[in-house]
């Protein structure tokens, strides 16, 4: 016996491929416990895979494909709980009325919604945002209007762009006086899909 | 200073799972390493809100292993069953070329176990070891020294 043939016992890769089976024992007993804080998990859409996270007080989070994940978790980790756990069962509520919306089935969300990861502002802005309904749009300063912040209109679309539940949170349906679409966080190829989605004929005529 | 939040428990399960399983395949043998897997994780998510990270929990998750390793063996002590891993009767055909040493390290002492897996599977330094396993450096060293020297005996 030399002490070199210990490695060759259990080589490091395939205690990497049984770790990776393990970890979803883990993830099970960890639900089944009630250890998770911060549920999250990926659901597919016509605008790209989008990653969502779900606390025990509701939806936290939906981030698009090109958003950086690590960096999302990161402040899950900071604003929520370092809790953060891998949950297909978790997020499948939100999984399904996303799908549901996709398919053009829903119309409004019945989910209820972690409003930490946003400021008091935000909060507000995206109350305002949310008397909105699905087909139609306003606008930056009507919302500044709204929350009576009548010159704050520029502040109001710092806060859309920051919003951490968009479609949602219909921030997607806040455009520029002139009716120019102006600004989204997720990109505005994303905006647009979501307002021809919802259907709005006024703004894309023809 | 020097001590935050610990990172998002999914990238800590990443970055910390096949180390674990390999030190807990060695230390538990491989029909019990995926339940220590689970139990190791599992009481560490149970604590986790409560570290702090000091850029080494790679020490404080081998701490919970070894734990929950040295605990498994006390848990089927208890319990009359045998143990699977030492046939009374030599199997028909050759043995696989580690199954001397797996049987081998399967007898020893859960805590020289732990220790020969943490110097020489882990690589891990014997302050390290000594912090992980709860004990002084002469003990960790010690440790290690009469496991290996079981180790050379029954494998020759």
């Amino acid at each position: 016996m030399n002490s070199t043939d210990l490695p060759t016992m259990v080589s490091a890769a395939d205690a990497r491929a049984r770790a990776r089976a393990a970890d979803e024992l883990v993830r099970a007993a960890a639900d089944r416990d009630g250890l998770i804080d911060v549920a999250i998990g990926t659901v597919a859409s016509p605008i790209g895979e989008l990653f969502v996270a779900v606390s025990p007080k509701g939806l936290a989070c939906i981030g698009f494909d090109d958003q950086d994940r690590a960096s999302l978790e990161d402040r899950f980790a900071g604003a929520l709980s370092p809790r953060v756990v891998a949950s297909a069962r978790a997020t499948d509520d939100v999984r399904r009325q996303l799908d549901e919306y996709f398919g053009g089935a829903r119309r409004r969300f019945e989910l209820t919604v972690d409003h930490r990861l946003m400021s008091p502002f935000v909060r507000k802005v995206m109350a305002q945002t949310a008397r909105v309904p699905y087909g139609e749009v306003s606008t930056y300063g009507a919302v500044a209007t709204g929350i009576h912040h009548p010159d704050a209109a520029r502040a109001v679309g710092a806060a859309l762009g920051s919003n951490p539940i968009p479609i949602v949170l219909p921030c997607h349906r806040i455009i520029g006086a002139s009716g120019g679409l102006t600004g989204y966080a997720g990109g505005l190829h994303r905006k647009e899909f979501l307002l021809r989605l919802e259907g709005d004929p006024t703004l894309f005529p023809g | 200073m020097g001590t935050r939040t610990p990172p998002p428990f999914e990238r800590f399960l990443d970055e910390n799972g096949a180390m674990v399983m390999r030190f807990l395949v060695a230390a538990v043998g491989p029909e019990q390493a995926d339940d220590a897997y689970q139990e190791t994780f599992l009481s560490a998510l149970r604590a986790y809100p409560r570290v702090r990270d000091d850029g080494r929990l790679d020490r404080w998750i081998l701490r919970i292993a070894s734990r929950t390793a040295i605990d498994h063996h006390r848990a089927r002590a208890r319990r009359p069953e045998p143990r699977a891993t030492v046939p009374d009767r030599p199997l028909a055909g050759p043995e696989p070329p580690d199954g001397a040493l797996r049987a081998a390290v399967a007898a020893l002492p859960p805590k020289q176990r732990a220790a020969v897996a943490l110097r020489h599977l882990l690589d891990r330094p014997y302050p390290e070891i000594a912090q992980i396993l709860g004990c002084s450096e002469e003990a960790a060293r010690a440790n290690v020294r009469a496991g290996l020297a079981t180790l050379r005996e029954r494998v020759s």
